[in-house]
């Protein structure tokens, strides 16, 4: 692509996310859209984060441990310490990066369904651990955690007291979309610098890699402790927006459709799980009227979609672009 | 000539089988050295212990006097050993430009962060290896496949880009696993021909090969392996006389050691 129309795209995206979408919502009236939109803007990031373990060569059906994770983290750190939910943001993402490099440096070595299938359980792990460990409170969740604070800088106040806002569904969609702006931002200079060219030589040889001097093991758990951070942070912002957190916030359901969404948008495209979410969930949505038979015509598009379109919707739109 | 490569006393078991037993020898600078031997001889075993994808069970490997059995294979690469595959084995959807390109790892002085961030020396890196794959794509006759996709090549030049991946890695000995399998006469001309010179331009190779007539060809010394035990080691024209090379592939064609 041009330069020119790369930058006129981003602007576009740009003027949609944070004006267009507002202004249309405030026309219309469906305040509950930017719940929604939210949703999927935070899914988005956690469904990122997956498809850069993909671009390892690695299916990861496990990024809802993360996600759970990062919201007990920065709900523990609002409840139980006083922190600001500002702070516990970085830092949910840093202590899930921190726990994927300890996870991953042993069962990164596998490949294939093997890899797939522990990061499976690990959803199933986490859960019971949050319902077993007493700093998680159990089944009972962590409950009435406080919106955002004031965020202040040199005493110039950045971000408002979430608490005083008239309209803070406004506020966490412009955050939520905020961050994803940022991490897709930081995904596409990851897989267009060397480092996506080092990833990408792992996930097609990784034998062959080694041989030209590729520190595998190091590379590939760097990869997934920023994908697991990804995961953390969007977890966290789930429990701020929603004030709670429960060991079923976050299930192996959301783990494999963290996945889907990646398959949805197509794994050779950095962008792809953005709009795998979005239709992904949209898709779901307008299949509710269809009742009991639901899951039944989701599942049987999904299939269709991944024979006819094995490299995802976005290979409809842009030509197929190798490395 | 100082020798580059020290095999001693390399043993390797599998179970109660003794891959490789007691071999020793050594690659002198800048020559072609090829280790033959029958099916089963070793001979696989044997490369995958020189470039540490394989821990030995005893003995040792030196590259110019420094030890490097027992390495991860990415150290043993970066202390100037690198291998090439007897499959062909390419980062099957890059552009070839761009295979050569990462193979240029080793070279790289930026680190990740300064690759995330872009810095000058990651730039300055990145211009300098695409200089540098051109110049080997041109010398290995690639160049006007450069952007092809790695997967679309037909096998003689899977097999050039898979040394092309060795060269750029900038090694000080190149281990050729079976450059010449699956090709015909000619093909096999023309990689014998590239092989040569490739160690007339400096380098130091190690060869693993079947096909006999190519390595009587190439090489400069030969070592022959039978049962995992070094039978012979010496001069093509040597080995063609030696009784018990003659002996270990009695049964074969006369043709088969190129008599």
């Amino acid at each position: 692509m041009m330069l020119s129309v790369k930058i006129a795209s981003v602007a576009a995206f740009l003027a949609i996310v944070f004006i267009a979408v507002p202004v249309l919502i405030a026309a219309s009236g469906r305040t509950d859209l930017y719940y929604t939109l939210t949703s999927v803007a935070l899914l988005s990031i956690a469904s990122a984060g997956v498809w850069f373990t993909f671009y390892i060569g690695r299916i990861n059906i496990g990024q809802g441990a993360y996600a759970l994770m990062g919201g007990y983290v920065s709900a523990i750190l609002v409840m139980n310490h006083g922190w600001s939910f500002w702070p516990t943001l970085p830092v949910a993402g840093l202590f899930c990066a921190a726990a994927s490099v300890l996870i991953g440096l042993p069962i990164l070595r596998l490949r294939g369904v093997y890899f797939a299938m522990v990061t499976l359980t690990l959803t199933e792990v986490a859960r019971l651990l949050a319902l077993a460990l007493p700093i998680t409170n159990g089944a009972k969740g962590i409950v009435s955690i406080p919106l955002p604070g004031a965020l202040s800088v040199f005493g110039l106040t950045i971000i408002p007291d979430f608490a005083t806002l008239q309209n803070s569904r406004l506020a966490f969609y412009l955050l939520a979309v905020t961050l994803m702006v940022v991490c897709f931002a930081v995904m596409y200079r990851l897989v267009h610098s060397r480092i996506g060219k080092l990833c990408q030589s792992l996930q097609q040889n990784e034998e062959l890699a080694s041989s030209i001097g590729v520190n595998i093991a190091y590379l590939r758990v760097i990869a997934y402790a920023v994908s697991s951070f990804f995961g953390g942070v969007a977890g966290a912002i789930f429990a701020a927006i929603s004030q709670s957190i429960y060991p079923s916030s976050f299930t192996v359901t959301d783990s494999v459709n963290f996945m889907l969404n990646c398959f949805l948008g197509g794994l050779g495209y950095v962008f792809g799980p953005m709009l795998g979410t979005l239709v992904l969930y949209f898709g779901w949505d307008l299949l509710f009227q269809t009742g009991q038979f639901q899951l039944l015509i989701y599942s049987g598009l999904m299939i269709v979609l991944m024979l006819v379109l094995p490299n995802g919707l976005l290979s409809l739109a842009l030509p197929s672009r190798k490395s | 000539m100082a020798d580059m490569l020290e095999v001693s006393g390399l043993t390797k078991r599998f179970g109660g089988l003794v891959a490789v037993n007691n071999v020793s020898f050594s690659v002198r600078e800048k020559e072609i050295l090829s280790v033959i031997g029958p099916n089963g001889a070793g001979k696989s075993t044997l490369f995958k212990l020189i470039s540490s994808f394989l821990r030995p069970t005893s003995g040792e490997v030196r590259l110019k006097g420094e030890r490097i059995s027992n390495l991860a294979p990415h150290i043993a690469a970066r202390k100037g050993v690198v291998r090439t595959f007897q499959e062909t084995t390419i980062f099957k959807n890059m552009s070839v430009r761009d295979n050569v390109i990462i193979a240029h790892h080793l070279r790289s002085r930026a680190n990740l962060f300064g690759f995330f961030l872009g810095t000058g020396t990651a730039k300055a890196d990145e211009a300098a290896f695409g200089q540098s794959a051109d110049e080997i794509l041109a010398l290995l006759g690639l160049a006007s496949l450069a952007g092809e996709t790695a997967h679309n090549l037909p096998h003689g030049h899977l097999r050039a880009l898979g040394i092309a991946i060795g060269l750029a890695t900038n090694p000080s000995i190149l281990l050729l696993d079976e450059p010449f399998a699956g090709m015909n006469h000619d093909e096999t001309m023309r990689m014998v021909a590239m092989v040569r010179r490739l160690r007339d331009l400096g380098l130091t190779i190690l060869l693993v090969e079947h096909d006999m007539p190519a390595v009587m060809k190439i090489s400069d010394r030969i070592v022959v392996l039978n049962f995992g035990q070094k039978i012979a080691e010496g001069t093509p024209s040597e080995i063609q006389a030696n009784e018990k090379v003659i002996e270990a592939y009695l049964g074969s064609e006369d043709e088969a050691i190129g008599l």
